[in-house]
């Protein structure tokens, strides 16, 4: 019997989890960015990463897309899998990985083309639309998703790097879930946004928690508080702690964690 | 005690002077460089004007059958057997039976007044005649180049005192100029000819022009366009977004900041090694110049091509890989169109400064005196393989000739070319401002 329900449980958590990461370490040259770090991140769950500036926090982020390829002196080890498929292993194309895992920018980074093409960018490279009208449906169902649509919908040939910063944000969420990744990462989202183009951002996010599993980088507490169900802290490389948001803020079981979020280290 | 706000204290008092001293210095500077642009223009301007004048005698020239065409069948091949020489008498008569006409007395001989007609002026007859048979026979009226001394002489260049101290003109020729222009028959017209004539020997500056010279420059910048742009920039790409950074990268960088710094004239000598002496191109040629021009050329626009690339935000780059682009795709879709103004103009620089290069062109045999129009394509010579010159070296040959006309010529060339070089860069700032985007 008691062996029952342990088999139902695992059952259960490999097919929630989306991510996972063991004994990841990261270097910059000599410098030993991340630590040990291990990890299970769970689909359809926005999960928060907070922590001290130059924690390796928007590190770790970056190698479940393996942006850190693009930097010449980072090397990753470890294990990091998403649904179970390393991503790390020779055989697989970072680009399709890409394509599978979004990403959005703690500096709105809109290309400086149109509203649509920034859009139908993505769709385009992975041949995602057959033709014209599939291609207007994408764009419009994506800015739609990034609630930028009825903003958007009549300047859809301007550049999209007029537009202002809060929607310039959502211009590249509607980017990045255009090609229809499972993942998508985001590496401070807000830290460029005014307050309400921020809530705005925010709404959006806990929408996307719908279809894909979010993972967000934020130095606002009370954002990860407000956005995230599962936390994760970050301090000096280590992945100190991680859990629900809610034990995370009013629980903590590391004593560093609790200096954080009461403001004493950071 | 406590300082006032009004009275300015002796630190501030210095800091200001230092900085009004800098301003000045600066000023001074600029004076001095607009000083210099403006004498030079000037005395290129000054010198080079006139030579877009040219002075032309109107002449009706008996082209009577026993002088042109001695056989008296109007054969074209027969024909050419009178040479130019065979024309001086028509062009002698001509102008003498134009004096008599206007009732002019003159103590000179009939070869001195003959003289006053440019030596070419029998060529441009003949090839009339020989283009078209039939005018045999007639009075046709010609507009025939006047010598070099009469053109001088409308130009200001040459005066009666300067004439009589002068073995090829007198002041009676000049008087006789004189009476024709009063009279309409003598004139001074834009000179067409400059930019389509070839070069002319040193005894008829008169009709020396510098058609071959832009021809050939003009291969020229077409066999660098079209070779230095492609491999500059594909080089670029690979240095700046493909290479890994390493020791050879570094060495391969070192060494095209240095290359952009080597004196013109080895690539010269480069040039002759291997693509004239190796490679057996033809001497002259606008191929072999255009090579050499290239490898000259493709350091500069290699530096241009990589600090535009350098300048395109990485965040654009991320955006890129981040929607699933491969490290191709993000450079052709998104790096290289932001940097497109930045390339464009370093190659308009690139290309200006290759037209304007002399030294190089010496070595590689382009100094020759070519009088033929080099064709484009030839199946002997190969394409751009026939002898030709450039504008720079047309510049550098004519200022060696003795005849004053000559210096004329050579500020002309000067001109035409700093308008071309004006053009070029014109265009390199309408190109970066139609291209620029901001982000």
């Amino acid at each position: 019997m008691e062996d029952m329900t342990h088999v139902d449980r695992t059952m259960t958590t490999q097919q929630n989890i989306k991510i996972s990461a063991k004994d990841v370490q990261v270097y910059y040259g000599n410098n030993h960015a991340i630590k040990d770090v291990n990890v299970e991140i769970e689909d359809k769950t926005v999960t928060a990463f907070i922590g001290p500036s130059g924690c390796g926090k928007s590190t770790f982020l970056r190698c479940i897309n393996r942006m850190n390829d693009t930097i010449d002196v980072a090397r990753v080890t470890g294990d990091i899998r998403i649904d179970g498929e390393d991503i790390y292993d020779p055989k697989v194309d970072p680009v399709q990985l890409r394509a599978k895992v979004g990403m959005v920018f703690q500096k709105p980074n809109p290309f400086p083309k149109s509203i649509y093409d920034n859009v139908a960018y993505g769709p385009k490279i992975h041949g995602l639309a057959r033709n014209k009208t599939d291609l207007d449906e994408i764009v419009e169902k994506s800015l739609r998703k990034a609630a930028l649509w009825n903003e958007a919908k009549d300047r859809l040939d301007s550049p999209g790097t007029g537009l202002s910063g809060g929607q310039q944000q959502r211009l590249c969420i509607a980017r990045a879930i255009a090609t229809a990744p499972e993942v998508l990462l985001m590496d401070e989202p807000c830290s460029a946004l005014d307050p309400i183009a921020t809530a705005q951002v925010e709404e959006l996010i806990d929408e996307l928690r719908q279809s894909f599993s979010v993972v967000i980088v934020t130095h606002s507490m009370q954002q990860a508080a407000r956005v995230s169900q599962k936390t994760a802290f970050f301090h000096l490389g280590n992945l100190v702690e991680y859990d629900d948001t809610d034990k995370i803020f009013t629980n903590p079981q590391d004593p560093r964690t609790e200096s954080y979020i009461s403001g004493r280290i950071g | 005690m406590k300082s006032s706000l009004l009275v300015s204290d002796a630190r501030t008092t210095k800091r200001n002077k230092a900085e009004a001293r800098f301003k000045a210095f600066g000023l001074g500077a600029i004076a001095v460089a607009m000083l210099a642009l403006v004498i030079l223009l000037t005395s290129v301007i000054g010198n080079g004007a006139s030579s877009f004048q040219q002075t032309y005698i109107t002449l009706p020239v008996e082209l009577s059958a026993d002088r042109v065409d001695k056989k008296g069948n109007r054969d074209p091949v027969e024909m050419a057997k009178t040479t130019t020489i065979g024309y001086a008498p028509v062009l002698r008569d001509a102008i003498v039976a134009e004096v008599a006409r206007l009732g002019l007395t003159t103590e000179l001989s009939d070869k001195d007044l003959a003289e006053m007609i440019s030596k070419e002026a029998a060529a441009t007859v003949r090839d009339r005649v020989l283009g078209n048979p039939d005018l045999v026979g007639q009075t046709v009226t010609f507009d025939l180049l006047a010598s070099g001394r009469i053109d001088g002489f409308f130009k200001g260049r040459v005066t009666m005192e300067s004439a009589a101290l002068d073995g090829n003109t007198s002041p009676d020729a000049l008087m006789i100029a004189q009476a024709f222009a009063d009279a309409g028959v003598m004139d001074t017209k834009f000179n067409w000819s400059f930019f389509t004539n070839p070069d002319a020997s040193v005894q008829r500056p008169e009709a020396a022009g510098l058609g071959v010279a832009i021809l050939g420059s003009l291969y020229m910048m077409l066999v660098v366009l079209f070779l230095a742009l492609p491999i500059g920039v594909a080089s670029s790409i690979y240095l700046e977004e493909f290479a890994p950074k390493n020791r050879i990268t570094d060495v391969i960088e070192v060494n095209i900041s240095n290359l952009a710094a080597v004196p013109s004239i080895v690539y010269g000598i480069l040039g002759l090694a291997i693509f004239i002496n190796f490679m057996e191109f033809n001497q002259s040629s606008p191929l072999v110049g255009g090579l050499v021009l290239t490898l000259m050329t493709l350091p500069t626009i290699i530096i241009s091509t990589r600090a535009a690339l350098k300048s395109v935000p990485p965040s654009i780059r991320d955006a890129a890989l981040g929607v699933g682009a491969s490290k191709m795709q993000s450079v052709f879709h998104h790096v290289l169109p932001l940097a497109a103004p930045g390339i464009l103009t370093g190659t308009i620089i690139g290309l200006a400064q290759a037209l304007g290069e002399t030294a190089p062109l010496l070595l590689i045999g382009m100094v020759a005196f070519v009088r033929e129009y080099p064709a484009a394509y030839t199946p002997e010579a190969g394409l751009f393989g026939e002898a030709s010159t450039a504008l720079p070296v047309q510049v550098f040959n004519w200022t060696q000739r003795s005849d004053p006309a000559f210096v004329e010529r050579a500020s002309g060339a000067i001109i035409t070319l700093l308008v071309f070089l004006l053009i070029m860069n014109a265009v390199a700032i309408y190109l970066r401002r139609r291209f620029e985007r901001r982000w």
